[in-house]
């Protein structure tokens, strides 16, 4: 007894704040150079939640400063809708307080812990308080507050609080200081990135100590925000039901109608006698013998899928695609954006898209982004539902070499948006494996597969006749006057050749006893504009035509003739000069002109 | 050095014909082609008159149509006009220095000796010309010789006659790589025997085999060169003496029987010039591994498939091949010549090669 008397005066409640004190790794604080990531990763989610439920177009300032020693201060400003002065300390200062916890629809955060946790952070490693200025409309003006979590009740403190003037009408800007380093600047910039892709209509600018960088938007329109819908009879469990019941004085058939979504009257007369119930007994009356048929009965009735148009915010492919060609220099680029499905009640959409060539790197594995409710994940992708599905996919089927991830120049985009995402833990780093979001993500692969392999098939296509047509510029030409000599007469006119067969634009440069010669055969069944461009050390003085426009630039060149060629005609231009350099033809279509330069 | 001869002047002629084809193709607008027969084992087919393998009615079309092939098409102009001007000059040279001149073509240029080898032969076909006739020479020089035969060579330092038994080392008598050099005078010979190995050669030589036999041993050595194959055609049809060819017993040795008595596949279109029909198989066969017990190794996966192949090749399409191949396969072994002596170093030349030979019946004692 003595023992346990001993053992009782230790035993005490532990408050979610000190908790998490602990264990700061299940939130993605777990090392000095991912907290600053997860810091202003929880302040935009925030401040992009906030502006779509209030339809404005974010335009959000992210700076990180160096404050001395290893301290930094990280400021993130939006334009959002702004928090009333009586809510701010418990947003910022109170662990799992927040507004979307309760409601189903598409959010970026959901559990009311991420800034929290933050400020909780920063306190535990400077002391240092949060600053938080806060403006909800231009009449009003805006409250600036210092604030603190009592980590042992997890409640906020306020230390200071005073009325300012503020630039902004309306927004909300928060001040941390933590200890930290920069060794994941660029993870940082990665993943402010990757969150404007998916965000088309933000505008992020960004300074990092004296950088400063600018993350467009490419869409002027607002996202149209999700709307909360009632939980759907297949997600709900024992404990939530009993909640649930016990709360509402309406009869059976009312509540269930009232109380979920894709319920009507014969639905839910079906769920009643399904559970051999009577529809009018009181909800609220009801024992937990005979909530379980009753749940039985929610969960086996054939029911409609929840609607996803409301509840969720798809990014759509034409911004998807427009987000990648803003921060990727691509080939080839093509999104897609599956029907909505469902998995345990709770509705989500697969959204993916796949880039291919341009400045992507030819070695190694494909670029892997995975978004989660237009957040960026940018860890444990080894972990990740979304991992496992692209390395399940065939990629040789698609013309795509595979050692579990594809190779190659790939870019691969994942996007799952749910009203409430499996992630595999609180730092919502990784989705976990629900059998239906897989599906539904290799089924969006498979889709774009096939896409890209068309492309590349194209393109194979287009290079054999690339190849085509260089065997028949550059080595024709040579074969007609080796024949030429050794039959003892000058070398057969092979233009005949190359217009027969290409059909296109050829420019042709090369040089002859300290002469150049440029000539470009309009071999197409149409007029063509071109210009032709001739970079080189060359000034063309003596050119036999002279060039529209020359300039100079460190010894280098650059002459422009532009002329309207005619179906079947050429031109022809000729200067003194040693060659070399780069020739080109701007205004004519890639696949309608061939460019060769004879002394390469 | 001496004046063009009329040799020389049909072949400038020759090609300046195809290059003229070339020429006319281009100059009607068409990308200029070549057609030449399809060189490989599926495209043999037996000439009944001449007894050996040429190529059959199989023919490709090679168009500058690609850049591979144009570049390609590019590369044999510059063989052309290369022999076109050695012919004009009266130089000669061999394809290895060729591969070399090719350095200063640019795009011409050779990538690997191979493809300079390849576009001679090609040029052979079309013209119907040996590469003698353009002079190239082969690099390397035939094999020996070793036995009673006498021949008469015209050498770089006037007329040489030779007994290639009496006037020459254990070396024996060296076959010169242009054999239309070399006029055979007499012998006394009731066989030639060739074989491939060294190592056999010698023992054959050091046991007085060609002595005992009147046997004119010659050393294949591998795959025999040109010179080699004509030299034994030469001697069979000429001097009327029988060939019997005695080669390690594994599918490789089978090949360099094949290209002795039916003609290459490579260069099938030399067969009528290089190949002797009436050249007979001694041995190492699969059924000697079997009947005289001999020390064998296991046969390689390359060797199988070898095997598997010979199997579809049309020259071994003969029931004694098709008998010997399949035991082979199942035995899954394969002996070398010399494994004969586990017998003995005397089996060979007392036991083994005069009972064989007097079953073919081309010894005379």
């Amino acid at each position: 007894m003595a023992l346990a008397d001993e053992l009782a005066k230790k035993q005490r409640s532990i408050s979610v704040a000190e908790f998490f004190e602990k264990n700061k790794h299940m939130l993605g604080f777990d090392s000095p150079t991912r907290g600053i990531i997860t810091t202003i990763k929880e302040a935009i989610d925030n401040s992009l939640d906030a502006c779509e439920e209030a339809e404005v177009l974010p335009d959000i300032l992210v700076s990180v400063r160096k404050v001395g020693g290893d301290v930094y201060r990280v400021v993130v400003e939006d334009n959002g809708p702004g928090i009333v002065p009586d809510k701010m300390p418990a947003v910022f200062a109170k662990l799992l307080y927040g507004s979307r916890f309760h409601q189903v629809r598409q959010t970026r955060g959901q559990q009311g812990i991420g800034i929290s946790a933050a400020v909780l952070y920063a306190q535990l490693t400077t002391g240092k308080p949060t600053l938080v200025i806060s403006r909800t409309d231009a009449k009003s003006p805006a409250h600036k507050m210092t604030l603190v979590i009592k980590t042992e009740t997890n409640e906020p403190e306020v230390l200071s609080h005073e009325e300012i003037d503020w630039v902004l009408p309306h927004g909300t800007r928060i001040e941390l200081e933590f200890k930290s380093s920069m060794a994941a600047k660029k993870k940082m910039l990665e993943y402010l990135k990757y969150t404007s892709i998916v965000n088309p209509h933000a505008r992020f600018r960004v300074e990092i100590d004296d950088e400063s960088f600018t993350f467009d938007r490419v869409s002027h329109d607002v996202p149209p925000c999700p709307v909360a819908i009632k939980p759907h009879p297949y997600g709900i469990e024992l404990g939530v039901l009993k909640r649930m019941t016990a709360a509402s004085d309406l009869p059976l058939k009312e509540f269930l109608i009232e109380s979920f979504s894709k319920v009507g009257e014969k639905t839910a007369l079906e769920i009643c006698a399904v559970a051999k119930l009577d529809s009018k007994v009181s909800a609220n009356k009801l024992s937990l013998e005979q909530l379980n048929p009753l749940l039985e009965a929610m969960q086996t009735v054939k029911i409609p899928a929840p609607s996803a148009l409301q509840c969720l915010s798809p990014i759509t492919e034409e911004l998807i695609v427009k987000g990648m060609e803003k921060e990727f220099q691509l080939d080839f680029i093509k999104a897609r954006t599956r029907p909505s499905s469902v998995f345990g009640g709770n509705s989500f959409i697969v959204e993916a898209a796949i880039g291919y060539g341009g400045k992507l790197p030819v070695e190694g594995s494909a670029m892997l982004l995975r978004f989660a409710n237009r957040v960026p994940l940018l860890y444990q992708q080894g972990a990740c539902a979304i991992t496992s599905a692209v390395s399940g996919v065939n990629w040789k089927a698609y013309g795509v070499s595979q050692q579990g991830l594809p190779m190659g120049p790939v870019l691969i985009l994942v996007h799952v948006a749910a009203t409430n995402v499996p992630f595999t833990s609180e730092s919502k780093d990784a989705v976990a494996s629900v059998p239906e979001v897989e599906k539904e993500v290799t089924l969006a692969l498979q889709e774009l597969g096939r896409d890209l392999k068309m492309f590349l098939s194209r393109r194979d296509k287009s290079k054999e006749q690339e190849d085509r047509a260089r065997a028949i510029c550059s080595v024709i030409p040579l074969i007609a006057q080796k024949v030429g000599e050794i039959v003892e007469r000058p070398a057969p006119d092979t233009s005949l050749i190359e217009g027969r067969i290409m059909r296109r634009v050829v420019l042709k440069k090369g040089s002859s006893a300290g002469k150049i010669l440029i000539r470009v055969d309009n071999y197409t069944t149409k007029d063509q504009e071109m210009a032709l461009y001739d970079i080189s050390g060359d000034s063309a003085g003596d050119a036999t035509v002279p060039p529209d426009f020359v300039t100079e630039m460190d010894g280098e060149y650059t002459k422009i003739w532009k002329r309207l060629l005619h179906s079947g005609d050429n031109f022809e231009v000729t200067y003194t000069g040693a060659g070399g350099g780069i020739v080109d033809l701007q205004g004519i279509a890639e696949n309608l002109k061939v460019v060769v330069d004879l002394d390469v | 050095m001496s004046e063009p001869n009329a040799r020389d002047v049909a072949t400038t002629k020759r090609l300046m014909e195809i290059a003229q084809v070339w020429y006319d193709q281009m100059g009607a607008g068409d990308v200029p082609s070549i057609t030449l027969p399809t060189r490989t084992k599926y495209n043999l087919e037996f000439n009944d008159s001449s007894e050996v393998w040429t190529y059959g009615s199989k023919e490709s079309t090679r168009n500058a149509g690609t850049a591979k092939s144009a570049v390609h098409m590019l590369k044999m102009a510059y063989v052309m006009g290369f022999i076109k001007m050695q012919l004009a000059e009266n130089r000669s040279s061999t394809l290895r220095e060729m591969y070399y001149i090719s350095e200063g073509w640019k795009q011409a240029k050779f990538s690997a000796q191979n493809e300079s080898n390849y576009l001679v032969e090609d040029l052979e076909i079309i013209t119907n010309l040996q590469r003698e006739f353009f002079h190239m020479r082969p690099e390397e020089d035939g094999a020996s010789i070793f036995g009673p035969i006498r021949v008469r060579e015209s050498t770089r330092r006037g007329m040489k006659e030779i007994h290639c038994q009496d006037d020459v080392g254990e070396a024996g008598y060296h076959i010169p790589n242009n054999v239309e050099n070399v006029e055979l005078v007499d012998h006394d010979a009731s066989c030639v025997i060739a074989i491939e190995t060294g190592g056999m050669f010698s023992r054959l030589q050091e046991n007085g085999f060609d002595e005992e036999y009147n046997t004119i041993l010659l050393h294949l050595s591998g795959q025999p060169s040109r010179a080699t194959r004509r030299m034994l055609k030469r001697m069979n049809e000429e001097m009327h003496i029988p060939v019997v060819v005695f080669t390690d017993g594994d599918p490789w040795s089978y090949r360099i029987y094949a290209s002795v008595a039916y003609g290459s596949i490579k260069a099938a279109h030399m067969s009528e010039h290089l190949a002797t029909p009436a050249a007979k198989f001694v041995g190492v066969k699969p059924s000697d591994i079997r009947d005289y017990n001999l020390p064998a190794d296991k046969l390689s996966e390359q060797d199988v498939a070898a095997l598997r192949a010979e199997l579809s090749d049309p020259r071994f399409d003969n029931d004694f091949w098709r008998k010997e191949i399949n035991l082979q396969l199942e035995m899954g072994l394969k002996s070398e010549q010399q494994a004969f002596a586990s017998h003995g170093l005397d089996f060979v030349t007392k036991e083994y090669l005069p009972n064989m030979l007097s079953e073919m019946g081309v010894l005379k004692r």
